[in-house]
């Protein structure tokens, strides 16, 4: 029974499916239970939450990513799966504890002072959340204090900074410094990302990566989280 | 069910209903006035015997005729003519029909060019710095042959927007004579692809045997009538308003067949048509008219297309210019006579100057080929591969042509705005505001999966250089490698039996595939 639950959860990550109403990739399992009520029933059945999380979401999301280096499938594809999971992870989150099961890391990101583009910051956001990272976004066009104060309070492993306009840039250099005098740099990476920066840009700044894009970030994640270990 | 085509919803028009009126009644003036010559003695007696005015002009080794063509006659002969036109199909599910009041192009390829042009990709290296290697196309014109036809009515079959077959290049291999020229083009045609099969005739003494060999792989003789697997097209009226001797005989021989023909014209604009618009149109309207009636003449209710092939000169050489955009004017102004004619109009894109594909080949081809689609003629000709006028035919060439083709087939679908779209559209709104990201992605893949979202250009590479031919010549081999439904072995054996002429290597070609 639980196996079963298990099993069409993974399914339904990979179609991408985050409720009933939703369509996947193909027509199989329109009509059934998606993500998100596979999740609470699993709850309901007392399935523990790393089974969950590691058998059903994060074992679809593995298939997904395959299918994305393959090209068998797009972005949208990806980020309707990344999505699910980030939606099955809040109804998990207070289970967590219970069943003792961290997350990949806090996530802390944010598009800087001056700068309202975001199409690309929540893209990386659903990303990072499907992957398992806990992400708090603080939004668009946020002061340095405020990110300062964020960081403080709420202790994120890492900090993401979006930026697109040469103009606002320099807010991320700014912001490495505040950290410091806050003494708060060495206790968060920061990684920084947008069409106006880029690997010099972040030695520049020093900045602990570049992105350029969500699957980078999690890539360069996986080596951090693979150094920590 | 008949392919789709493209329905083309509000066809582009350059002329007003008024300024179409002027042009007809200028046709109709220029059949009786100044009439056209006849070279051809049965064209002129048959006009005669139903009330043209004919004269003898000159005796001797070539006789003509002047046949002053009344009004009368030409709109009787546009009664008769059949509103639909159907083109069959070996098989039956590619079959096109065309109906002259309503504008859905069918996408053929034509014409019978000389040079056929195989695509190499040597690799250079940069002088300044030798690590640096790049593969640049290289063209290499040749005579055509009949594997060359049977290579490409083979891809063709595979191409998606590809709704008919002319045969694209001339076949002049050392064994190919007039006799046996038209026996195996058909064949290679036929036998290559399931779709419609149109050619011209090189010599009448063949008609015959082509039919024959039409009516074995169709089933018999009703059945070719009611699938008709194969049309021809002639050019009877040369331009200006002279009817040819040997193709007015064909056209007519034809006719009494009673299987589709299209009555072409071919007017240059500039030498044997006027330069100015007005002039074209009158002249081209009128050739066309002269043939259609000529037809009906021979065998009242013959199905016929309106063929229209105007083109503008070259300034410097005099050549036709088929990248001229008035080239493109014309073919638009045609495709508006026919339907006010109501009769299925054959009209030309594509076509472009240079001999070798590369950027002015795209820009001419493309720019052709959506305007005149967009005028909505019913079988739309030479729309792939062709090159330099019509002289050369590039198979990579056509395998691009049919990715603008599906592009232009997209664009042309009717737009989505209706009561449930906009509902859907409503809540989608309202979801997609309400949640932290903003965004619609998630709406995309619905989208995509039910083939509302227009792919991405096939050929674009994964690098920054533009690799568009390699990539379009190696999905051309791919296409090739794909197999096709040939005509099955019994027939084939029953059709060598009884068409003479056939070149063996033909099916020795099927043995090794099969
Ligand atoms: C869409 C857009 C807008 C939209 C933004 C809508 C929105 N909700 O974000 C609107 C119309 C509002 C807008 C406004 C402006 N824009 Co604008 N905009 C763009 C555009 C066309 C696309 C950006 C985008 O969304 N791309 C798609 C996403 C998916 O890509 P992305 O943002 O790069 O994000 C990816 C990666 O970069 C990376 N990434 C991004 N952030 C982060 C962060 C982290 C932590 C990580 C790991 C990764 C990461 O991952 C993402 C996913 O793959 C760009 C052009 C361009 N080439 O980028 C111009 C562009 C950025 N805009 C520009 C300008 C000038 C403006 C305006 C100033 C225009 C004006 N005069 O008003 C205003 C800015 C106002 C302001 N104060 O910010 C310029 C900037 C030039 C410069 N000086 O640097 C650009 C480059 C266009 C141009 N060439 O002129 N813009």
């Amino acid at each position: 029974m639980s196996e079963e639950i298990i099993a069409l959860l993974k399914e339904n990550v990979i179609q991408g499916r985050k409720t009933i109403e939703d369509e996947g990739v193909d027509e199989s399992l329109d009509g059934t239970p998606g993500v998100l009520e596979l999740t609470q029933s699993a709850i309901e059945k007392g399935i523990p939450a790393d089974e969950i999380i590691m058998h059903g979401l994060t074992a679809g999301m593995q298939i997904v990513g395959e299918k994305f280096a393959a090209k068998k499938y797009f972005i949208p594809d990806m980020l309707a799966s990344a999505e699910a999971v980030g939606r099955a992870m809040d109804i998990l989150k207070p289970h967590l504890e219970a069943s003792n099961v961290e997350t990949r890391g806090k996530f802390m990101i944010v598009t800087v002072k001056g700068d309202i583009h975001d199409i690309g910051k929540n893209i990386v956001a659903i990303l990072l959340k499907g992957a398992g990272y806990e992400v708090n976004d603080l939004g668009i066009d946020v002061a340095t204090e405020k990110i300062v104060e964020a960081v403080r309070e709420d202790k994120p492993e890492y900090l993401g900074l979006s930026a697109l306009l040469t103009t606002t840039r320099v807010v991320m250099g700014e912001i490495i410094e505040a950290l410091k005098e806050n003494g708060l740099r060495d206790k968060v990476k920061v990684l920084i990302g947008g069409t106006a920066v880029s690997d010099e840009y972040a030695d520049e700044i020093g900045a602990d990566a570049y992105c350029e894009d969500g699957f980078q970030a999690i890539k360069k994640l996986d080596a951090f989280q693979a150094a920590k270990a | 069910m008949p392919r789709e085509g493209i329905l083309v919803h509000n066809p582009y028009e350059r002329m007003t209903k008024e300024q179409v009126r002027q042009i007809h009644h200028a046709s109709m003036q220029i059949l009786t006035d100044p009439g056209l010559i006849s070279f051809n003695r049965r064209a002129a007696e048959i006009f005669a015997s139903n009330g043209a005015e004919v004269t003898p002009v000159s005796s001797g080794d070539h006789p003509t005729w002047l046949v002053k063509i009344p009004e009368k006659l030409v709109l009787h002969a546009l009664d008769s003519a059949p509103r639909i036109v159907k083109l069959g199909a070996r098989n039956p599910d590619n079959a096109l029909i065309m109906n002259g009041e309503e504008p859905r192009v069918y996408f053929v390829t034509g014409s019978e060019t000389n040079i056929w042009l195989d695509v190499e990709f040597p690799t250079y290296v940069k002088k300044s710095d030798p690590k640096i290697e790049i593969q640049v196309p290289e063209f290499h014109p040749r005579r055509g042959t009949v594997a060359d036809l049977c290579q490409s009515a083979h891809v063709c079959e595979h191409l998606e927007t590809l709704d008919g077959y002319i045969r694209t290049v001339n076949i002049q291999d050392k064994d190919i004579t007039e006799d046996n020229k038209d026996v195996n083009k058909f064949f290679a045609s036929l036998n290559n692809t399931t779709k419609h099969v149109m050619s011209g005739l090189t010599s009448l003494s063949q008609l015959d045997n082509v039919v024959n060999m039409a009516r074995i792989i169709a089933g018999g003789e009703e059945e070719l009538k009611q699938n008709p697997i194969i049309s021809f097209i002639t050019c009877l009226v040369k331009s200006p308003l002279q009817f040819v001797e040997d193709t007015t005989d064909t056209f007519m021989e034809v006719c009494k067949r009673g299987l589709p023909v299209v009555v072409s014209s071919s007017p240059q604009a500039g030498t044997t048509a006027p330069m100015k618009e007005a002039g074209i149109m009158a002249q081209i309207n009128a050739e066309v008219l002269a043939g259609i009636t000529l037809g009906q003449l021979v065998n009242k209710g013959t199905p016929v297309l309106y063929g229209s092939v105007p083109v503008r000169a070259r300034m410097d050489n005099l050549d036709d210019s088929y990248g001229a955009v008035e080239t493109s004017q014309y073919n638009v102004d045609c495709s508006q006579m026919a339907r006010y004619y109501k009769i299925p109009n054959y009209s030309t894109s594509g076509v472009c100057d240079p001999r070798t594909p590369g950027t002015q080949s795209s820009v001419e081809r493309l720019f052709s080929d959506i305007l005149v689609t967009l005028s909505g003629p019913q079988y739309l000709h030479c729309a792939y591969g062709l090159l330099e006028c019509n002289s050369v035919f590039c198979l990579t060439q056509a395998v691009l042509d049919d990715a603008h083709f599906q592009m232009i087939k997209f664009f042309l679908r009717p737009a989505r705005i209706d009561e449930t779209e906009i509902a859907e559209s409503l809540k989608q709104i309202r979801e997609v505001v309400a949640t932290p990201q903003k965004l619609y992605i998630s709406y995309i893949r619905r989208a995509m999966r039910s083939r509302q979202i227009s792919p991405p250009y096939p050929f674009e590479g994964d690098g920054e250089g533009d690799n568009v031919f390699a990539l379009a010549h190696k999905r051309m081999q791919e296409l090739l490698a794909k197999p096709v439904d040939h005509i099955d072995r019994a027939t084939t054996a029953r059709i060598f039996e009884e068409i003479l002429g056939l070149l063996r290597r033909q099916v020795d070609g099927l043995k090794t595939e099969g």
